[in-house]
């Protein structure tokens, strides 16, 4: 517990800032390159934070690894698969496609066939259903409706 | 003694609640007057009460006194006084009175200006808000109280988030929650109308009024958390698909939807069961807003787990006000007859394309804000959902319904031609398209995403523009008589036209600026010079200094321009006294085009300042376009129609046949 204060205070009184110049690459096209990367990964330490946001120490650490990596040769994939295998795919901000995550990658189109399905019944049910006859309005309805007419103006 | 004044009151609202929730609906079914007529006092005595409250907390608040427990979490005497009144609301115990506050006078608006409403539903629909009232007192008395006190008094407080010490967020939540509320109002009719077992355009046209307030309110408290983010957070960012503000996001799209099916309903007597279920899932997604960011769950479900009794008691509220409507609406929505033919392609089939959008659109972002925790909670993977996921899944169920939100206005009820739709937008479908590729040419992007969605921007501009001018039938008919035809066209119809404008604006805004910002990151000794975008900054220094509660670094930058200083930029960073925080202050200069955005980092050994410097192209378009769709809300809810049904004695004849909203 104590621990995790002085970390949490590490934190928060952590430099406020995110990506640093001191980390940067020389090679523009391969910072460009890490840049991208971070900002798909995680800061597992935040609330929804990718890496390049982050001021966390932990974030800058994978910062560094990231720009490691693309050093080593590593292409864009290889390089997050390299910090995927190390630490899970929480820290990756776009789930992968698996048996876990298909609800989640299945629900917006699953939400728009369902949905126009919907409309088309009901569409088609409406369409060929007698046109329905609103019912005769009762005297009270009658009279607040000529009060409304007249209150409207229009 | 104020403190216990105001926890006194709170418990008789409270038993007001109870009594405003139960004997009115009891009287409306036993068709007993008196009981009936019990309902405007409750409402009135539960608004008194809790401003009694609310008052007691905000003095309490003002005079710093630490006694009181929670002026003591969240204050300091060194506080400036906008933020002490501003931190009343700035933490959970005191946001929660500020909900119920908001609640009890849009009761006392029903109470007062239903004046005309049946007799019945307006007891059922006084009595629903005393219901939520009731559980949302329940849950500020047992579980939250704001007016707990310390002994010994500590001498001074623990002060508010720094972060939250800004005039942006200071008025973020009152209008964020003024529309959350505001969706109670139609969620109390939605319910009363499945109680009455009808739905006629008369209950169409009380609830659009307040469904446009809190629509309008919800965009304003939108847009100030946004801009709040922009500046403070100091990222150059303004939307982060965060968990916090999908919350906020949700009900939005529900009560866009319902907005725009609530005309249908009204002018057309169609979608009626469909138009209740939305005021149902509105105010639904407004509770689960307030559920997820007050209970903690969304930092994580374990926290939730150590100290659930906040969370259970939210949970259930949720549970109870969800799954009864629901269970209501499942019930008695099939007694809702339906009248009001049309074709697919109609003006209401435009509108139902867009509630279909917008209820998948907001699908999406629930499942993709519940997934982690559920997939947590079920013991599954622990997953993240962020920024690259709602722009894959968001962003093309938006295309097509920016694509038809030109077009839509322009069709005709029951039953439309799309061809000769399209022909009148001829101009407006060559305008776009020679744009989208003069763009590309112009931006030399490799993508041709970023010039389309400005090309969308103008197709959504020049479509409202060019149903405007159907309207008054400019360059058809004399300038004078046109000018005469706009002055006689209904204020809704200047709101429909402004909101879309906005509309295009913001997706003008949020296209520029995502894909056409320039950042720059460098370590700069005083000296150095930077250029962006046709400017030149010159970091002269950083200067120290002292705010009210915090001590400030102050970096200060010319900003040349061919060669000329246009201005000086201050960026800071500030220490927090009492919370040892640090927060950033980023300087903007703004031109209408552009923003210029300076952040100051950290010193290094050498005596350089890391600086980022950002050139956000269109970036003041996205407020700009929220502005204008806030004034569109507004102007629309001047509109002599939907008064708050509030009797008119002027007996005009209307020039124009107002032939649509």
């Amino acid at each position: 517990m104590r621990l995790a204060t002085i970390l949490l205070m590490m934190v928060l009184a952590a430099p406020v800032f995110a990506a640093q110049p001191d980390e940067m690459l020389s090679d523009p096209a391969m910072e460009e390159r890490a840049r991208d990367i971070s900002a798909d990964l995680r800061c597992l330490v935040c609330q929804n934070q990718s890496i390049d946001d982050s001021d966390a120490p932990l974030a800058r650490d994978l910062r560094i690894l990231v720009r490691e990596r693309l050093l080593a040769g590593d292409t864009n994939q290889e390089a997050v698969a390299y910090i995927v295998d190390r630490y899970g795919d929480y820290v990756l901000l776009k789930p992968p496609f698996n048996v876990q995550t298909l609800l989640l990658w299945a629900a917006p189109l699953g939400a728009l066939v369902i949905g126009t399905a919907i409309v088309v019944v009901f569409m088609r049910r409406r369409s060929s259903a007698p046109v329905a006859v609103s019912e005769a309005l009762t005297q009270e309805e009658q009279d607040r409706l000529k009060d409304l007419m007249r209150g409207e103006g229009s | 003694m104020i403190a216990e004044i105001g926890h006194f009151a709170l418990v008789l609202a409270f038993c007001v609640a109870l009594v405003q929730g139960s004997v009115p609906l009891w009287g409306a079914w036993r068709g007993n007057g008196a009981m009936m007529a019990l309902a405007p006092g409750a409402a009135l005595a539960q608004v008194v009460l809790i401003s009694i409250a609310f008052a007691s907390l905000m003095y309490a608040y003002v005079v710093s006194d630490f006694s009181v427990a929670n002026v003591y979490e969240n204050s300091h005497s060194l506080k400036p006084m906008l933020y002490k009144v501003s931190g009343v609301w700035g933490n959970h115990e005191g946001s929660l009175l500020l909900w119920v506050l908001i609640l009890a006078l849009f009761g006392t608006a029903v109470a007062f200006m239903g004046a005309n409403l049946p007799l019945t539903l307006r007891s059922r629909v006084l009595a629903v808000q005393g219901l939520i009232a009731a559980g949302f007192l329940a849950f500020s008395l047992f579980t939250s109280n704001p007016f707990l006190r310390l002994d010994p008094a500590p001498l001074d407080g623990r002060d508010l988030n720094p972060l939250l010490q800004d005039p942006g967020l200071a008025f973020h939540p009152p209008f964020l929650y003024l529309g959350y509320v505001g969706f109670s109002m139609a969620f109390s009719f939605a319910v009363a109308a499945l109680l009455e077992g009808r739905v006629d355009a008369a209950w169409a046209r009380w609830v659009r009024p307040w469904t446009l307030a809190a629509w309008t309110s919800l965009t304003l408290g939108i847009a100030m958390g946004s801009w709040w983010a922009y500046y403070e957070l100091g990222w150059g960012g303004w939307w982060f698909w965060d968990p916090v503000e999908n919350a906020s996001f949700m009900p939005w799209l529900a009560g866009t939807a319902l907005l725009h099916s609530a005309i249908v309903t009204e002018k057309r007597g169609a979608l009626k069961s469909w138009t209740v279920l939305l005021a149902i899932i509105a105010f639904s997604l407004s509770l689960l807003g307030t559920f997820l960011v007050r209970s903690g769950v969304l930092t994580s479900v374990h926290a939730f787990a150590t100290d659930p009794t906040r969370g259970i008691f939210i949970l259930l509220l949720l549970i109870v006000a969800i799954g009864g409507s629901l269970a209501l609406y499942a019930w008695r929505a099939p007694t809702l007859k339906a009248d009001g033919l049309f074709a697919p392609i109609s003006r209401e089939g435009a509108l139902v394309l867009n509630n279909l959008l917008l209820a998948t659109a907001c699908f999406t972002v629930l499942v993709g804000t519940l997934y982690p925790l559920l997939l947590d909670v079920i013991g599954g993977a622990k997953v993240s959902v962020g920024p690259p996921f709602f722009e894959l899944t968001f962003v093309p169920l938006m295309v097509p319904l920016l694509l038809a939100m030109a077009a839509g206005p322009l069709m005709p009820w029951k039953r439309a031609d799309l061809r000769g739709v399209l022909s009148r937008m001829k101009a407006v479908v060559f305008f776009s398209l020679a744009l989208w590729g003069a763009v590309w040419w112009y931006a030399t992007d490799l993508s041709p995403l970023p010039a389309f969605g400005i090309a969308l921007a103008t197709w959504i501009a020049a479509g409202a523009l060019l149903e405007f001018g159907e309207r008054i039938q400019l360059f058809r008919i004399k300038p004078g008589q046109s000018w005469g035809r706009a002055v006689g066209l209904p204020r809704s119809a200047y709101g429909m036209t402004l909101s879309h404008l906005g509309v295009a604006v913001l997706v003008a805004g949020i296209t520029a600026s995502s894909a056409w910002q320039t950042e720059i990151i460098r370590a700069m000794l005083p000296g150095d010079s930077q250029e962006i975008a046709g400017y030149t900054l010159v970091f002269e220094g950083v200067v120290p200094g002292q705010g009210p509660n915090y001590s400030y670094e102050r970096g200060q930058f010319a900003v040349l321009r061919d060669g000329a200083q246009i201005a000086v930029m201050e960026p800071e960073k500030r220490q927090f006294f009492v919370q040892t925080m640090l927060t950033t202050e980023a300087a903007i200069r703004t031109t209408l085009m552009a923003d210029l955005y300076v952040v100051l980092g950290d010193s290094g050994e050498d005596g350089s300042w890391a600086v980022r410097i950002y050139y956000n192209p269109l970036v003041p378009w996205i407020w700009g376009g929220c502005l204008l769709m806030v004034f569109g809300g507004l102007v629309s809810l001047t509109d002599r129609r939907l008064r708050l049904a509030i009797p008119s004695r002027r007996k005009t004849a209307a020039a124009v046949q107002p032939q649509a909203a």
